[in-house]
């Protein structure tokens, strides 16, 4: 089976209180900021790890799986973060950020998706600097394949036919199944210690989160293949249908008083909030 | 195409707060363009949800009912939202930004080949074109985009628009005729929906709202925070912290990759104020801190706070809040 996981890459989501917008307002800039792969892309890539895993952290996969980005040469080093954790090899789309929207990432994807004929597609619910979380569904849709989004817990029977997905929804949990290939994208609790079940490895737990890159696992992503292509090599119509046109500081609520006990706050709360 | 589609799914026959929400976006998008609005209502059952719905201003209310149309999964919902916008005269399509709509409408989005712009803060209209504020980089930034398709496609968070007023019941009603299932249709399957047990108000909607951080320290320890959201009648919260530690589940997570609510009063305990959280919960009226840590960022935004530790203080406001509400 081969799991193909579109990651993206983005500025520190830990500090991203620390993004300047330029003086022109036309852009936002992460100066100084460590790039990361984005967190949701992360989950996806451990997701697509226990998927294929024949035990609890082996690292040895039933299968391939395949990191691709959109995104400029310097994603190399979040792609090859990406291997590091356990993935096989990486595909680099050469975009400018500033330069990309939904419609064109789904439609990269899908080209790559034509390429690579993948059983599955795994990724983020969305990134955490568009915030966006269109590209899962919009590229189920480009490829007419079923999609399970916000998954909080994945099963999959041993001979990986199909994935019975329990979604993290308003006011609960809705679980479906999809016959592959399909797209899943995954929300937080997917990386906790049973979030995947493949039964092969049933029965034990991972440890919660994101595993870290061994130093074995740093060397060997050195050497793993990488291969690059540009938007205009995959045939992709590069118009923008969603421009940023500005952007702007949200407005920020101040500080209000510290109370010393209870009894003053139910009485500011009572009395001058009137919200009791 | 001077006409706005408000989509809306509906379970239960209840029409949400959103809803009204949203209807009001859609009557400024709908004046903007010179135009009016509809209602597409999806759901198993809309018997008694399609009288409130003819109450809220739009020219039509379009009803898309079916027992399959309850499940709402995107591959059946997108060819129904397809046929009735084809069959309008719509420049917008917009939704509450609700779980099933972050799923369902970018899939029609690209259906249509059109642009979307998701959990829409404010909107404005200028030289024939909309402009669009949405958070993004976890709330610190407010970015304004355009979108340049023929059909725009739009979720809003509602909380960030006044409901609109029900008036008299003034719009006509029709049934949707449902497109039959696309082959797509087959290789998804539902399997259930598990509601989340509690006899709380719904957490996106509750007037007050309760929520627990890392502080919390441990799933037991959160039956002091569901105390107190029960002491006032309102919802229990958390942070990411929270829900990564498995306090509590991911259904509770206030921030902006989770939940985004504006209750009347927000209590955040054991909560430092991470940025991804201060933007779920930042348009709340009052905000309530109660922290050990003097310096936790959630005091600079703040009504009233309290540096203290919280297993002693809050069974007291619980007392407190008990004693006044009796």
């Amino acid at each position: 089976m081969k799991i193909l996981v579109p990651m993206k890459r983005v500025a520190d989501p830990d500090n991203a209180n620390k993004v300047k917008i330029s003086d022109d307002a036309t852009q936002v800039t992460s100066e100084g900021l460590e790039a990361k792969p984005n967190p949701f892309d992360e989950y996806a890539v451990e997701t697509a790890i226990r998927i294929l895993e024949d035990g609890v952290g082996s690292g040895n996969l039933r299968g391939e799986v395949v990191v691709v980005t959109v995104g400029g040469d310097d994603t190399m080093r979040q792609v090859r973060q990406c291997l590091a954790m356990g993935a096989d090899r990486g595909i680099i789309v050469d975009g400018d950020d500033n330069q990309l929207d939904a419609t064109i990432v789904a439609n990269a994807l899908a080209k790559v998706v034509e390429k690579e004929q993948p059983d599955l597609v795994v990724m983020g619910k969305q990134a955490v600097d568009g915030d966006s979380n269109q590209v899962s569904q919009a590229l189920a849709e480009l490829l007419g394949w079923p999609q399970a989004t916000f998954a909080g817990n994945i099963e999959v029977p041993a001979d990986l036919s199909s994935a019975t997905v329990t979604r993290e929804v308003d006011g609960g949990a809705a679980k479906v199944k999809v016959q592959l290939p399909a797209v899943i994208s995954v929300d937080l609790r997917i990386v906790s210690p049973t979030g995947v079940n493949n039964n092969v490895a049933a029965g034990k737990e991972y440890q919660d989160g994101p595993r870290y890159a061994s130093l074995k696992g740093i060397m060997k992503a050195k050497k793993k293949p990488v291969d690059k292509m540009s938007l205009s090599d995959l045939g992709v119509d590069q118009t923008l249908k969603v421009r940023t046109v500005s952007f702007t500081a949200p407005p920020q609520r101040s500080a209000g008083v510290i109370v010393e006990t209870v009894e003053e706050l139910v009485a500011k709360l009572r009395d001058e909030a009137k919200v009791l | 195409m001077s006409n706005v589609l408000v989509v809306v799914h509906i379970a239960d026959n209840e029409v949400k707060k959103a809803v009204l929400c949203t209807a009001a976006f859609a009557k400024t998008a709908a004046g903007n363009l010179g135009g009016s609005y509809d209602i597409l209502a999806i759901g198993a059952d809309l018997s008694s949800a399609k009288d409130a719905l003819t109450t809220l201003g739009a020219q039509k209310v379009l009803l898309a009912q079916g027992a399959d149309m309850g499940d709402a999964l995107a591959e059946r919902l997108v060819p129904v939202i397809e046929q009735v916008v084809k069959a309008g005269d719509y420049k917008m399509v917009v939704s509450p930004a609700s779980s099933i709509a972050k799923d369902v409408l970018p899939r029609f989005a690209c259906r249509m080949g059109a642009g979307m712009a998701s959990e829409v803060v404010a909107l404005s209209f200028d030289g024939g074109k909309f402009t669009y504020v949405r958070p993004m980089y976890a709330g610190n930034v407010n970015g304004a985009v355009q979108i340049d398709s023929d059909i725009e496609v739009v979720t809003i968070r509602p909380t960030e628009f006044e409901a609109i007023e029900p008036g008299a019941a003034s719009s006509a009603v029709e049934d949707v005729a449902l497109p039959a299932p696309e082959a797509v249709c087959g290789k998804v399957e539902f399997l259930g929906f598990e509601k989340s047990v509690s006899s709380r108000p719904d957490l996106a909607e509750a007037a007050v709202v309760a929520s627990g951080g890392r502080g919390v320290k441990s799933k037991e320890n959160f039956k002091l925070i569901e105390d107190l959201a029960d002491a006032m009648g309102g919802a229990v919260g958390a942070s990411r912290a929270a829900v990564d530690s498995g306090f509590i589940h991911n259904d509770f997570q206030v921030g902006q990759t989770g939940k985004i609510v504006a209750p009347d009063l927000y209590i955040a305990v054991g909560i430092s104020g991470a940025l991804q959280h201060v933007a779920g919960m930042k348009s709340s009226k009052v905000v309530v801190a109660i922290n050990k840590d003097e310096e936790a960022p959630i005091f600079q935004i703040a009504d009233y706070g309290i540096v203290a530790d919280l297993f002693k203080v809050v069974p007291e406001l619980t007392a407190e809040i008990k004693k006044i509400r009796g």
